[in-house]
């Protein structure tokens, strides 16, 4: 091999290494800063998955669940798709337009006990009036509305 | 009667650009001086049809004309005309028809400027852009139909989304960011007839240099009002969320910086002409995939409209450019004659370049697959997931803190090679100017590593770009005397282009420094303050005088008025508001920003009840301001640089 051969074959072998690198930090970073857009049946379905794990949780205030705590500067409210609900505790106070049986997405995790510890709140923003899909029980509505907001 | 006229003027303008393929192709291979002359002319012709069918467009926005289908869509007899006049890019139909005649204008303009140049590689040129102008047009008259005709028109429509209506800038921002994205296309035309031909000559390339520095302007700056528009109307207290739709104007934006850099080596060394010519063809490809992001509705966003087919003919229209692209580079990369380069060694301006290319390559690539894998992970999974920040901020801060470095280390080196000695003398005073910031800055007692080293290398850059700068106008001074005001106005006048770089190097250090120190150093709470009372925060007292609320034709405005206090001293009123739209069934906040020289203050209503308190998330934010200085000096810089000599046509 040459010298110019040589320095292209080292020059290619770190390039390679340097990419392997960064594919590899990349898998791994990528894993780590997930965030699940779930309704509470995949947020139930997904067990144990869930406990830490960043998670949007849409779906629909039940109405009667809400129970203000102490002071007014947090509440606990239940989540629902029709087919499961989940218990949502959210510190801080809610949007204006926040009500029972309205459509909501929370942000935030599940804890060990089973209840969602929110730290976002958000009301879903529908611009027009669109049913629910009632057939597989998704609802993908309350994210195609609160993006970016 | 409208409907009738747009379908006439865009299957007119459709039939312009689809002969306009043929007829450049005819020209590009035989190389007639009238077929050249006939392929300038439709793209011209295309260009007034658009022109007229987007001014009819606006004639049926502005008078209500609810028998064109994007009218009745889009439109309201509440909406001020401003609005209306704007909300021809607020919806999927009218936004297409927009980018076609973006394309056209762009297309003309490129017709024109080279109608006296080497006729066959601007052919080449034109074939690429008319195809790109087929299928938009292609479009508008297919799936995306604007000007469908509606019978019997409904008496008023819902108007535009209200998030839109919220703020001028919308009036602004789109119509800027289009002109980056669109204008994409005519590098990349230059691009691939350069390749098509075989001939990347000096000309050729400064052109080339040109329409992408003008690109890069508009996309900057499209980019930079998105941002101050999501500050200023969405109230979450930032301006910058790594949302796939942002991402997807970031992308074209870092290749196209590295192609213009790259550019910069091939015109002046005679190298990295497969870098440079790629970078700009990936360049159009992510503005394509950007478009295809943005106006599918694969993303759930404020920028991405209800579903339609128009995501698949995106999608097959992106695979043909993709693979024809590939296949030209493959087949005719080795053909493009540049001339014989001189060599460099490793501590060289060159090797510079290399790494800042390298950098920002591999930037948009983890961009990019942080924005693709949803989509990926939905097609084949089902489930929906996003990608957080920290993902992307873990790269983008070691990437940026490199790239930044070379701004400095780069201009310091001189071409070819650059001995040990030279390069220590060249960097002695800048790098140090630079610690004596850093180490200030610490010492001041700015908490964090980022700030202070953001300071330092925006300190070291500054140092070397006003060095830079001021070095020809020493020169001159030197060897022909004459006052220090004439020769700095003669150096603008010789090398406007370099001293634009160096204002635009500038403007990244401000914008870097003030990236680093608003994310870094944010403080968030939340205030819920009585009527008449005044409640402290982080320093500043705020005293809520009642709330108020303003009947504007289109919506209601409730706001709360605060009177601001820091030290005793009085700042100023805030106003943040909550607006009810008839369209809407829920409220929109506006928030209210206070700017100031070393922070910004920034109030958004959770809850205002009336005539009761007022709850409001109350955000601190260092030097947001200096983010559009620099930004807007970035833009200023580029711009100076793409004026067109008098001389230097096409």
């Amino acid at each position: 091999m040459s010298p110019e051969q040589k320095r292209r074959g080292a020059l290619l072998l770190s390039l390679m290494v340097g990419a392997a690198a960064l594919g590899f930090l990349m898998f791994g970073s990528l894993g780590d800063n997930l965030v699940y857009y779930w309704s509470p049946t995949e947020l139930i379905d997904a067990g144990t998955k869930a406990q830490g794990a960043s998670i949007r949780l849409g779906g629909m205030v039940v109405p009667g669940s809400v129970v203000w705590d102490e002071g007014g500067k947090s509440l606990t409210f239940q989540v629902t798709d029709n087919e499961n609900t989940v218990t949502v505790h959210n510190r801080g106070v809610p949007p204006e337009m926040f009500r029972e049986g309205i459509g909501t997405v929370v942000e935030g995790t599940i804890d060990r006990a089973g209840v969602f510890q929110a730290t976002r709140l958000l009301v879903s923003h529908n611009n027009e009036y669109r049913a629910p899909d009632q057939e597989d029980g998704h609802m993908d509505d309350p994210f195609k509305s609160v993006e970016g907001l | 009667m409208i409907s009738t006229l747009g379908q006439l003027l865009i299957h007119a303008a459709l039939i312009a650009s689809a002969a306009g393929i043929v007829v450049s192709g005819v020209a590009a291979v035989r190389d007639s001086a009238q077929a050249h002359a006939l392929a300038r002319r439709l793209a011209y012709a295309a260009a007034a049809a658009l022109t007229l069918a987007t001014g009819a467009m606006e004639w049926a926005l502005i008078t209500h004309d609810f028998s064109v289908s994007y009218v009745a869509e889009v439109g309201s007899l509440a909406t001020p005309p401003i609005i209306s006049v704007v909300s021809l890019w607020s919806s999927l139909d009218g936004s297409i028809l927009f980018w076609a005649l973006v394309l056209a204008l762009y297309q003309a303009a490129f017709a024109w400027r080279t109608r006296d140049a080497q006729p066959r590689i601007a052919s080449w040129a034109l074939v690429m852009l008319q195809i790109t102008l087929v299928f938009f047009t292609g479009l508008v008259v297919s799936v995306a139909t604007p000007f469908a005709p509606l019978s019997p028109a409904p008496l008023d429509g819902p108007g535009p989304n209200a998030l839109l209506q919220n703020h001028l800038l919308m009036a602004i921002h789109p119509p800027t960011l289009y002109l980056g994205y669109v204008g994409m296309a005519v590098p990349f035309a230059m691009a691939m007839a350069a390749l098509l031909t075989g001939r990347l000559d000096a000309h050729w390339m400064r052109s080339m240099r040109a329409w992408s520095l003008w690109v890069w302007s508009f996309l900057t700056l499209g980019i930079l009002l998105g941002g101050w528009w999501s500050y200023e109307v969405l109230g979450w207290g930032g301006y910058w969320a790594w949302d796939p739709v942002e991402n997807a104007s970031l992308l074209p934006w870092l290749t196209l910086t590295a192609a213009m850099h790259s550019l910069v080596v091939t015109s002046r060394r005679r190298r990295f002409r497969s870098w440079t010519l790629s970078l700009i063809i990936v360049s159009f490809l992510l503005t394509l995939l950007g478009t295809f992001m943005t106006r599918s509705g694969v993303f759930n966003s404020v920028h991405s409209f209800t579903q339609s087919p128009i995501g698949p003919l995106f999608l097959s229209f992106i695979a043909i450019v993709l693979v024809g692209s590939l296949a030209v580079v493959a087949l005719r990369l080795d053909k493009v004659e540049v001339g014989d380069p001189p060599s460099y060694q490793p501590v060289s301006r060159e090797v510079m370049f290399l790494l800042n290319n390298l950098l920002l390559s591999t930037f948009a690539f983890t961009v990019l697959y942080g924005s693709v894998y949803p989509l990926v992970n939905q097609a084949i999974f089902g489930s929906q997931i996003s990608v957080g920040g920290p993902y992307f901020e873990r790269f983008a801060a070691p990437l940026s803190i490199g790239l930044l470095a070379l701004l400095g280390v780069g201009p310091s080196l001189s071409w070819g090679r650059t001995g040990p000695g030279t390069a220590a003398r060249q960097l002695a005073a800048p790098v140090a100017l630079g610690l004596v910031a850093g180490v200030g800055t610490a010492l001041a007692g700015v908490s964090g590593w980022g700030v202070p080293l953001a300071a330092g290398l925006a300190a070291f850059i500054v140092t070397v770009s006003l060095r830079e700068m001021a070095a020809p106008v020493m020169a001159a001074l030197r060897k022909e005397g004459g006052t220090t005001a004439a020769q700095v106005a003669r150096a603008w006048l010789r090398s406007r282009r370099r001293q634009g770089a160096h204002i635009a190097h500038i403007g990244t250090a401000i914008a870097a420094l003030a990236i680093t120190a608003s994310s870094s150093h944010k403080v968030e709470g939340e205030i819920t303050i009585e009527p008449q009372q005044t409640v402290s925060w982080e320093g500043y007292d705020f005293t809520f005088t009642g709330d108020e609320q303003v009947r504007q034709s289109y919506r209601i405005n409730h706001r709360a008025n605060l009177i601001v206090r820091r030290a005793a001293a009085e700042l100023g009123a805030m106003e943040p508001s909550m607006n009810y739209y008839a369209t809407m069934s829920q409220p929109l906040g506006t928030p209210a920003v206070m700017n100031r020289v070393s922070e910004d203050l920034y109030l958004s209503v959770v809850r205002l009840v009336p005539e009761g308190s007022v709850t409001v998330r109350a955000y601190r934010q260092p030097l947001v301001v200096w983010l559009w200085i620099g930004g807007m000096l970035m833009v200023l810089g580029a711009a100076l640089g793409a004026w067109p000599k008098r001389d230097a046509r096409p």
